[in-house]
């Protein structure tokens, strides 16, 4: 197996976030300010991330915008020439700071939109009066010239808004709107009966999803999939394991997908104790998963395994228990059985259960 | 990486100026080799047509005056340049990562 060159790069600055999003992809042992990489530490790593091919940095927490040094993160990213692009929800962010941080060479934001209804929004985020902030953020982005993303992550309690938050999206000047799916691992796993959504509701936010496509041609650019639960293949997570990117936590440790802290057993190493070149060419965790050999049937002689190589590995743990199974929401998957079971939970749910948001200390 | 495969139904016109707006960046690709079009959560892998395309974007050139340039410098035919930089170019524009002055 020829070892490919990593192209982004998840910068993850901080756990430290206003908010309390029940889907956050952060692990559920979140880290302290106390043990983050100061500012010196993240140069290093974006030079070296540069050095190894990485085009592409997201900077993102967390709420990465509660680094004080941020500003010196992206001058560095663009000295280097690394795509900066930040991924925040706007909170807490000034028009004078997003000047500052467009000053020193930021190319993108990403700004989290939790709903359309205000209340809704609150709710979720966990936090009142979150949502408020959000349009003069898009129109300071908007204004200074920066390309605008708005990225809406969707679930059961949000799914009928998803033309809406399209719409929305135009409205505030969004070049692009990532209509992204909840994902079950972590948090998100801990808040599956509050978040799955219905089969029909699924179907019809695809129908808007769609229709949008059509309405909007050459105005926003709409990414969208079918979310793996309801789908009959998983999605290709990563771009296959240790193939496209690379994940740095806010203490240093490196992972190969943002939710691989997940998989118990994993030896991460730290950008504190080796290079970056290292890490992505001799770390075990690195070396899990890559290629073909660590497949089982049905995926070892599936004519897909190139495709989606197998699925989620974090997905394949937490529902399985065996991180090197098939992703359990293939339909050829011998556990797809257990994905069946929490839709038909979701189906005969009534009532949304109560959130368990994310923050520090166990769940 | 992304790729541009999808046909597309943005028009066009000959006078029109192309302008890649801020947020998206050619630059050179080391590792991999070539030349990328970096943009919002994308990276687009560009051929040598495609390149050549984009060098001579700089918010001044009309789509015709690139087409004359290109097909000056590489001494081809005028109706398949013209179709190739419209395709291109235009696909561009849909994915909103390149603007019209």
């Amino acid at each position: 197996m020829t070892l490919t060159s990593p192209l982004v790069l998840l910068a993850e600055l901080t756990h430290r976030c206003p908010l309390s999003c029940p889907y956050c992809s952060n692990p559920l042992e979140l880290e302290r300010r106390g043990r983050e990489l100061d500012t010196q530490e993240w140069e290093r790593v974006l030079r070296e991330a540069r050095a190894l091919g990485v085009l592409q940095a997201h900077l993102s927490g967390g709420e990465p915008t509660a680094r004080r040094d941020l500003e010196e993160i992206v001058a560095v990213c663009a000295q280097e020439g690394l795509y900066s692009n930040l991924i925040t929800s706007g909170v807490g962010l000034t028009s004078e700071r997003l000047a500052r941080l467009s000053e020193a060479g930021l190319d993108h934001v990403q700004l989290s939109l939790q709903a359309i209804d205000e209340a809704l929004a609150d709710r979720i985020a966990g936090l009142p009066g979150a949502h408020r902030r959000k349009r003069a953020v898009a129109e300071a982005v908007t204004a200074l010239g920066l390309p605008l993303t708005i990225n809406a992550v969707i679930h059961r309690a949000n799914i009928h808004e998803t033309r809406a938050l399209i719409d929305h999206a135009v409205a505030l000047g969004a070049r692009r709107i990532e209509i992204a799916h909840a994902q079950f691992v972590g948090w998100g796993l801990l808040n599956r009966p509050a978040l799955l959504p219905r089969r029909a509701a699924v179907e019809e936010s695809l129908a808007a999803v769609e229709t949008a496509r059509r309405d909007y041609a050459g105005v926003i650019v709409i990414d969208a999939v079918i979310p793996d639960y309801h789908a009959r293949y998983p999605k290709p997570c990563m771009g296959g394991w240790g193939r496209m990117g690379l994940n740095v936590t806010p203490s240093g440790r490196v992972l190969p997908c943002h939710a691989a802290e997940n998989i118990p057993g994993l030896d991460f190493w730290s950008v504190r104790e080796h290079s970056l070149e290292a890490i992505w060419r001799n770390s075990p965790s690195f070396n899990a998963f890559r290629g073909e050999d660590w497949m089982r049937e049905p995926c070892r002689s599936c004519d897909r395994r190139n495709r989606d190589f197998g699925g989620c590995r974090c997905q394949a743990m937490a529902l399985t228990g065996d991180a090197a199974a098939t992703d359990p929401v293939c339909h050829l998957s011998p556990h797809r059985n257990l994905v069946e079971a929490a839709l038909a939970e979701a189906e005969a749910a009534d009532a949304l259960e109560d959130y368990r948001y994310r923050g520090y200390g166990a769940p | 990486m992304a790729q541009n495969s999808e046909p597309s139904t943005h028009v066009v016109a000959p006078e029109a100026v192309p302008v890649i707006p801020r947020g998206v960046r050619l630059v050179e690709d080391a590792a991999r080799g070539g030349f990328v079009l970096l943009a919002p959560e994308r990276v687009y892998k560009l051929d040598s047509v495609a390149r050549h395309i984009l060098e001579r974007c700089d918010g001044k050139t009309s789509v015709a005056g690139i087409v004359d340039n290109l097909v000056t410098a590489f001494n081809a035919p005028r109706a398949q340049i013209e179709r190739d930089v419209t395709a291109f170019l235009g696909g561009l524009a849909e994915k909103r990562v390149l603007e019209w002055r």
